[in-house]
């Protein structure tokens, strides 16, 4: 049964076919990776599911919702969570305002009784606070609550990136180059992460990701692609030692 | 330093950090309660005039400082506000009813301006603001059967509860009224998804979008909000200036508004008021010393209005905080001496944003 499927996904720039007839689906509870060489097109694969693109071709299937032509805001609503490769926060807020801004579409109050703080607009966020509170305390995110983003390290705006997308209580977590920019202990306690994400919160996790280390440690399945085009796809090792994928990432034949 | 002890979440939501901020806030609140008591007609008159554009310059900086969108269109709203509340008065309908008229027609007229320039920002939604403001100006000047044009026309006096508010003391206390109401709903928008929507929009378009936040609606929410305000504002000015002509609403006040937002610190609603204040109370310190600069400086034509150019692009430059990032930077200093760093306190970052920089 699987969560979400693309098929024949394809999108043009110009005359360039970023994402050519790509084809997938993954299942409920796996962790996809996604790897290729740079320019490969696996942001753009992201950013066609969350919508921030069109899609020349092809359509997008989420949970039975078919989500080609949605509107990108309603993305996050129906399960979709998503982190950036360049880490997108909102550097002037603190740390707790921007995993509330992840509770954003969960409100449940309208936008005059938030403007007139009613009783029911408090209970509101009484109960996104707490919600916070369980991401902040699944994520060991306590001593940085109400630190400003633009003052935390970079390894901790990762987490807490991770933990803006988990707020949104998502079925579908996406999850753009988790380890850029990360050194060797970050990048295997954001693997720790993932497995958690994956086997406590029960959370499906599509990843782009350059680093197999941390691909071997986490993926159930993994999608080379080159040029827009899915060069394989099956386990990390399969994967791997798939002569197509060693000749995109090395650019010949070698002996392994 | 002080620090909160949190034993509650409902203690984030308060308006007050801490007992501290309520004492003093209730200090305030009195003292501008007392002033037209013990101060004469002239200071009340010019307080009242701070306080109204203070309301203005809170809506603005929801706008500016909180949502990332910049407006030099802002006094046409006030003269929108003004014109509405001013005609309708005219017309026999009481203050209670043209006030709140004039805020919400207002409101409407920011949403239909804020619709169409969603999808600009930075120095191009300077100019389709700017350009909003002269038409609407030109508007205020052609269409005499309501706006009297360029003669104008004495605003009628306000009665509330069968009370003229026929001098500056009465115009003092409505001003105040609609401020703290203005502040109370800012307030509360900054405290809920409304205002943390705004604030996810300044810092970061593509994941407000996918957190979920729908940009048109809250862009538009935003200038609806802002331009209502200012509305408000603008009723109330209609009645310190006693007598509406178009000229009152041209450019260089909304270079006013938008000064009051930046001197006075973005990102902050505190700021928007110290902005106010220093806005207001410049052009009188400019009089009481006009005489005494030397090389006949203080009898040139335009002084004022490059004063406040000066000042705008100085405080740009040296101190993108504003006062309230200076009063907080001083607060600081005297908090953590004598263990003061470059560095510490609060990280001083402006919110302007341009298209170079993004």
């Amino acid at each position: 049964m699987s969560l979400f499927r693309a098929e024949n996904l394809s999108v043009r720039f110009g005359g360039i076919r970023a994402v050519d007839s790509v084809t997938f689906d993954v299942r409920r509870g796996e962790v996809f990776s996604i790897i290729g060489p740079n320019g490969a097109g696996k942001t753009t694969i992201f950013n066609l599911i969350s919508r921030i693109y069109n899609s020349t071709e092809g359509k997008l299937t989420f949970d039975e919702h078919d989500i080609t032509r949605i509107p990108p805001h309603r993305i996050a609503g129906l399960g979709i969570a998503r982190t950036f490769q360049n880490i997108e926060l909102f550097a002037n807020a603190s740390l707790l305002q921007n995993l509330l801004i992840g509770r954003h579409c969960h409100a449940a109050t309208g936008i005059l009784a938030q403007m007139g703080f009613l009783p029911s607009a408090r209970r509101d966020e009484l109960r996104h606070r707490e919600k916070a509170e369980d991401v902040i305390a699944f994520l060991g995110l306590e001593r940085y609550r109400d630190t400003l983003i633009a003052n935390l390290p970079y390894g901790v705006r990762k987490v807490v990136e991770l933990g803006r997308a988990l707020c949104t209580e998502p079925k579908l977590l996406l999850l753009d180059e988790p380890s850029s920019g990360l050194n060797v202990e970050e990048t295997e306690g954001m693997g720790f992460w993932i497995e958690d994400i994956k086997k406590d919160l029960g959370i499906t996790v599509i990843m782009v990701e350059h680093d197999m280390s941390l691909v071997n440690q986490v993926s159930d399945r993994v999608m080379a692609l080159n040029y827009g085009k899915v060069l394989s796809m099956g386990s990390p090792r399969e994967v791997q030692s798939d002569p197509e994928v060693i000749r995109a990432y090395l650019g010949g034949e070698v002996e392994v | 330093m002080r620090y909160v002890f949190r034993t509650n979440y409902r203690q984030d939501l308060a308006a007050w950090r801490h007992r501290g901020d309520v004492f003093w806030y209730s200090l305030l609140l009195i003292v501008t309660l007392l002033i037209p008591m013990v101060m004469g007609e002239f200071y009340v008159g010019e307080l009242g005039a701070v306080f109204i554009f203070a309301i203005a310059g809170v809506g603005l900086m929801l706008l500016v400082g909180y949502t990332g969108l910049i407006s030099l269109g802002h006094a046409a709203f006030l003269g929108i506000g003004a014109y509405t509340n001013s005609v309708l008065l005219s017309k026999g309908v009481p203050f209670l009813i043209t006030l709140p008229v004039a805020g919400l027609f207002t409101a409407l007229c920011g949403a239909a301006i804020g619709r169409p320039t969603l999808r600009m920002s930075g120095l191009y939604l300077a100019i389709a603001t700017l350009a909003f403001g002269s038409i609407v100006g030109t508007i205020f000047q052609k269409w005499t059967s309501v706006t009297g044009g360029f003669d104008g026309f004495p605003v009628p006096t306000p009665y509330v509860f069968g009370i003229p508010l026929d001098n500056a003391t009465g115009i003092y206390y409505a001003s105040l009224v609609v401020l703290i109401f203005v502040l109370w709903l800012s307030t509360n928008m900054l405290r809920t998804p409304v205002g943390r929507a705004m604030v996810a929009i300044r810092d970061s378009e593509i994941s407000a979008q996918s957190m979920g936040i729908h940009l048109a609606r809250y862009k538009t929410l935003a200038f609806a909000v802002s331009a209502g305000m200012t509305g408000l504002a603008g009723a109330l000015f209609a009645h310190y200036v006693r007598y509406l002509a178009p000229d009152a609403f041209d450019v260089l006040l909304s270079v006013q508004f938008v000064t009051i937002v930046f001197v006075g610190g973005l990102g902050s609603i505190r700021g928007a008021i110290l902005g106010a204040l220093f806005v207001r109370l410049l052009p009188q310190f400019i009089a009481i010393i006009r005489d005494d600069l030397p090389f006949g400086i203080g009898r040139m034509p335009g002084l004022e209005p490059s004063l406040f150019g000066l000042i705008l692009v100085l405080v740009i430059l040296f101190q993108p905080g504003g006062i309230d990032g200076l009063w907080l930077k001083t607060k600081h200093w005297f908090q953590a001496y004598p263990l003061k760093r470059a560095t510490g306190g609060r990280r001083q970052k402006s919110y302007a944003r341009s298209e170079r920089l993004r």
